[in-house]
């Protein structure tokens, strides 16, 4: 008897059919792994399952038994309990006020009762492997350790029925271990466990029973054992696709960016990066590496005049930059495919052939004096949808309608496509379907062998690994150290963890036999 | 270890400099504007009685003039110049003495040769905090929602105007205080209806709420209050409750518990409010919907439902300040009467950190500039009292820049949940 059964689910946003007659089991003690790329509907379908979306069509199930799930109360009632992709999880408050919050233990039936609720989380703890001080404020704890406490919150309230939402997006490979050995325990103890992803790898290490899931459909369910990545990754994409990077052995030729002894503050005005040194040549991708909130996103910010350095030097093609304007630097030849596309890299109500031309619209051919050249403007932007395969009804339409990795297209094809020899690119396939990763990374390689310098910054290691000819790891604002290609995951992993590089083991450096893959 | 702590020095370098230079300088203007004209034998009496007899009398404080203006200077001087060298941890600390320094050495010179009722006007300071510390006390609870509510200058209107309608027409005051507080709930759910229901752009539908209070109150007064006064804008006020043995205390006596019943309970409101925003299970909700209503949504919590709730409550005690303008304070309205204390009930709001004692210690510190405003133009100083009646928005003023430690609003302030 499963404890969890989903039938002939449906749900319709306008415009789009996020689930379509979706049927899912889960028994007891079982991982089910639902596999799909982003906007497959698996976060869509979870959703449902908690109470927050209701669906169009379908029932809900649990212990053979129908239910109405109205909102998230119901859901906890059930047991069912969620850990959500993006914390849910106050900042300002402390760990127990946040177990506690919607489901709070009184005294005298008035009077918050802290001490009890924090000696709750301490057995939770206890037995799960879980270890986390009540005390301490979310704000002051590493994202591992918050994920701890959304699995504390889950326990708290007796759920059963737990829901993983993409939980090892943000987490170091030692973390993601950590993780496994907490979700064995879960299911010795009897729970049972939806784990959402898009990570194969993963699936296979950890999932009892696989479905995937394609544009709102189940396309079809398989048992790790029998099926390899290969197989997976074409039933979510729905064809064949390329797992490895295809690339020749770089070039590197001479220093196009050079960086001394760089300090920068944050917005906050707290030190982000404290004496950061690195070379970057011509016709070589340097990676790097890190947890997210080391520092990567100043250093893109200062190397692309967004923040003011504190002090250092920072050299493109041997003259200073650290106190250049934006533009400047534009001008000077570098492109920026920012970290967050929708903040930073579109003006998502403008139409797409204004976003193509963003830097460079008052310049000629596409300015004539202060005169917008609407015909030049027009026709570049047709050549690029066309040249960069912009999936969009027209140029017209505002860069807002357009999904992801159309979106995250079009800033490529606006950075690409004027001559450039350094190439920043901060996380430049985040979120995005493997389809158009595949595409991402082919055209950052073209240019690398272009003779463009390439700095690419990924918390996605498997992004690293498959792109970088370098790898840099950064730890707390420094680059702790400078790995070649082909490094093993386990000797990033570390680095990024803050072990100190004399302190690797061999063991840790070995590398593995076969090409480097990539994975999702 | 080395390495951090230069690092902290040089943090610290720029702040302790400005900071010494500003005490000094202040010192420097005590030193010009008020020492130097101030002559030997000049003594401050300061009254440390009300009217009423005390239990026991105590001795006024007479200081000499020209002395204490002079230490004070001197007292600003030497502490800038501890602070340039050496540095004083504390901000806080700092400003207190700057504030305290300035002052003292401001009543001592310009009540030089004249006597002075210090109790007078610290009871007259609690009396004006008092709806500025309502205003600020609905800005703490619905902001802390996560809904920022500017329109309380508008509420306050609305209610001063019903309160006073109400007391006069039914004879009885404390339904004039419950109209009033309806009134405040009620215009303060429009508000809410439209920025939760509707998503209205939240600093909008506040204005709008203002506009709509200053138009339709004066409105209503010039066509109808003003001309049957007696019939309808003519309500008496709360009577002053001595507490009995409390109110017999030197000083702390006829200041805090010689008061009417809407400076009590404003008192009590404070209280209660940070009893209930930190230690029961709807404030933990309260909190976590304005910071991330997101985590409470799916925790269970009704982010509409405490949204409606909290900004209603907090329009109740923007009502109850309403009637201190009328029932409270003069038994009339007049248009306009509130002045901007509502206004600077956001500013004590954001002084305090967004809690409710915080709110109310610096309503405190607005209600003493005020009723030092009245005080000086009572004892004719020289100065055009036009100015004198800017010191409590000057005050804002400098209080909004920041200059004493920074404040973090809820994170959510102002944004509409969208499920």
């Amino acid at each position: 008897m499963p404890v969890l059964e989903l039938r002939g689910i449906t749900k319709s946003f306008p415009g789009v059919l996020a689930n379509q007659d979706i049927n899912l089991t889960l028994e007891k003690g079982e991982i089910h792994a639902l596999l799909g790329e982003n906007g497959a509907g698996k976060t869509t379908l979870m959703n449902i399952l908690y109470g927050l979306y209701r669906p169009n069509e379908g029932e809900i199930l649990i212990n053979d038994q129908k239910v109405d799930i109205e909102g998230p109360s119901d859901a906890i009632a059930r047991g069912i309990g969620m850990v959500h992709q993006h914390f849910m999880l106050v900042p300002v408050m402390t760990v127990t006020e946040n177990v506690m919050l919607g489901n709070e233990t009184t005294r005298n039936g008035v009077f918050l009762d802290r001490e009890k609720v924090s000696k709750r989380i301490r057995e939770i703890s206890d037995q799960y492997g879980l270890e986390v001080d009540p005390e301490a404020y979310i704000k002051d704890l590493p994202v591992g350790i918050q994920q701890r406490v959304e699995i504390i919150k889950v326990l708290y309230r007796q759920a059963d029925i737990l829901i993983f939402d993409e939980p090892t997006a943000v987490l170091t490979p030692q973390e993601v271990e950590g993780l496994i050995k907490i979700i064995r325990s879960l299911i010795a103890s009897g729970k049972s466990l939806i784990f959402i992803t898009h990570k194969l790898k993963e699936v296979l290490e950890v999932a009892d029973r696989i479905t995937v899931l394609r544009l709102g459909r189940v396309v079809g369910s398989a048992i790790p054992g029998q099926v390899d990545e290969r197989k997976l990754a074409e039933m979510m994409v729905g064809r064949e696709v390329n797992l490895v990077v295809d690339k020749q052995i770089a070039q590197p030729k001479e220093a196009v960016l050079e960086v001394k002894d760089l300090f920068v503050r944050d917005e906050r005005d707290n030190p982000a990066i404290n004496g950061l040194s690195f070379t970057v040549h011509s016709g070589e991708v340097m990676g790097v590496a890190g947890v997210q909130g080391n520092g990567q996103t100043e250093l893109v910010y200062a190397l692309t005049g967004l923040l003011r350095s504190a002090s250092g030097s920072i050299l493109l093609s041997g003259k200073d930059i650290h106190k250049s304007t934006p533009r400047q630097i534009i001008e000077q030849g570098v492109a920026h495919v920012p970290e967050d596309r929708q903040k930073h890299g579109l003006v998502l109500s403008f139409p797409l052939l204004d976003n193509m031309v963003l830097c460079t619209y008052y310049q000629p051919p596409f300015a004539k004096g202060v005169n917008m050249q609407e015909k030049i403007i027009i026709q570049n932007g047709v050549e690029l949808v066309k040249q960069f395969d912009v999936r969009t009804p027209s140029v017209f339409v505002a860069a807002s309608t357009l999904s992801g990795g159309n979106q995250q297209k079009v800033i490529v094809a606006r950075e690409f496509s004027r001559p450039i020899k350094l190439l920043i690119a901060s996380q430049p396939t985040r979120g995005l379907d493997v389809g158009s990763i595949e595409y991402i990374h082919g055209r950052i390689i073209e240019k690398r062998d272009e003779g463009t310098a390439v700095l690419v910054v990924s918390s996605e290691l498997d992004e690293i690994i498959a792109l970088s000819d370098r790898i840099a790891v950064m730890y707390r604002g420094r680059i702790v150290d400078i790995l070649p290609a082909g490094a093993t995951k386990e000797h990033l992993g570390l680095l990024m963890a803050g072990v100190k590089p004399e302190d690797i083991p061999e063991s840790a450096k070995k590398k593995s036999a076969g090409p480097v893959e990539k994975v999702f | 270890m080395m390495n951090t702590k230069t690092t902290l020095q040089s943090d610290d370098m720029r702040p302790r400099i400005v900071w010494g230079i500003v005490l000094i300088a202040v010192g420097l203007l005590v030193l010009f504007l008020f020492a130097f004209s101030t002559e030997a034998g000049q003594v401050t009496r300061f009254g440390l009685n009300e009217a009423k007899a005390d239990a026991f009398v105590i001795p006024d404080l007479v200081l000499p003039s020209q002395a204490t203006t002079y230490a004070m200077a001197l007292v600003l001087i030497a502490v800038g110049a501890f602070q340039m060298a050496r540095g004083v941890k504390s901000n806080s600390a700092l400003v207190t003495v700057l504030a305290f320094c300035f002052v003292m050495a401001f009543l001592v010179w310009a009540a030089r040769d004249k006597s002075f009722s210090l109790v007078g006007m610290l009871s007259s300071s609690f009396v004006r905090a008092t709806p500025i510390a309502l205003a600020a006390l609905c800005g703490v609870i619905s902001e802390r929602a996560g809904v920022t509510n500017i329109g309380i200058e508008g509420t306050m209107l609305f209610a001063a105007q019903v309160s006073v309608i109400v007391g006069t027409t039914t004879g009885s005051l404390w339904l004039a205080l419950l109209s009033a507080i309806l009134t405040g709930g009620l215009i303060a759910a429009l508000h809410a209806f439209l920025v939760i229901k509707f998503k209205v752009d939240q600093i909008i539908s506040g204005t709008a709420v203002n506009i709509l209070g200053a138009g339709t109150t004066s409105f209503i007064s010039s066509r109808f209050l003003e001309k049957n006064i007696d019939a309808l804008n003519n309500s008496g006020t709360f009577p002053a409750i001595s507490i009995p043995l409390l109110s017999k205390i030197p000083v702390l006596g006829p200041v805090l518990f010689d008061n009417t019943p809407i400076v009590y309970l404003t008192m009590i409101l404070v209280v209660i409010l940070h009893i209930v925003l930190f230690y029961t299970p709807w404030g933990l909700r309260t909190r976590a919907v304005g910071e991330h209503p997101k985590a409470a949504d799916t925790l269970g919590v009704n982010v509409f439902l405490t949204r409606y709730v909290n900004v209603i409550v907090g329009g109740m005690f923007a009502g109850i300040g309403g009637a201190y303008f009328t029932i409270g304070s003069v038994g009339r309205f007049d248009e306009i009467m509130t002045a901007g204390k509502g206004f600077i009930g956001l500013a004590a709001m954001i002084f305090g950190k967004w809690t409710p004692i915080g709110a109310y210690t610096s309503s405190l510190i607005f209600g003493f500039a005020d009723s030092l405003q009245v005080k000086l133009q009572i004892l004719q100083v020289g100065i055009p009292p036009e100015f004198l009646l800017m010191a409590p928005y000057i005050v804002t003023m400098i209080v909004l820049t920041g200059v004493v430690g920074k404040a973090v609003a809820p994170a959510a302030d102002g944004v509409a949940y969208e499920k």
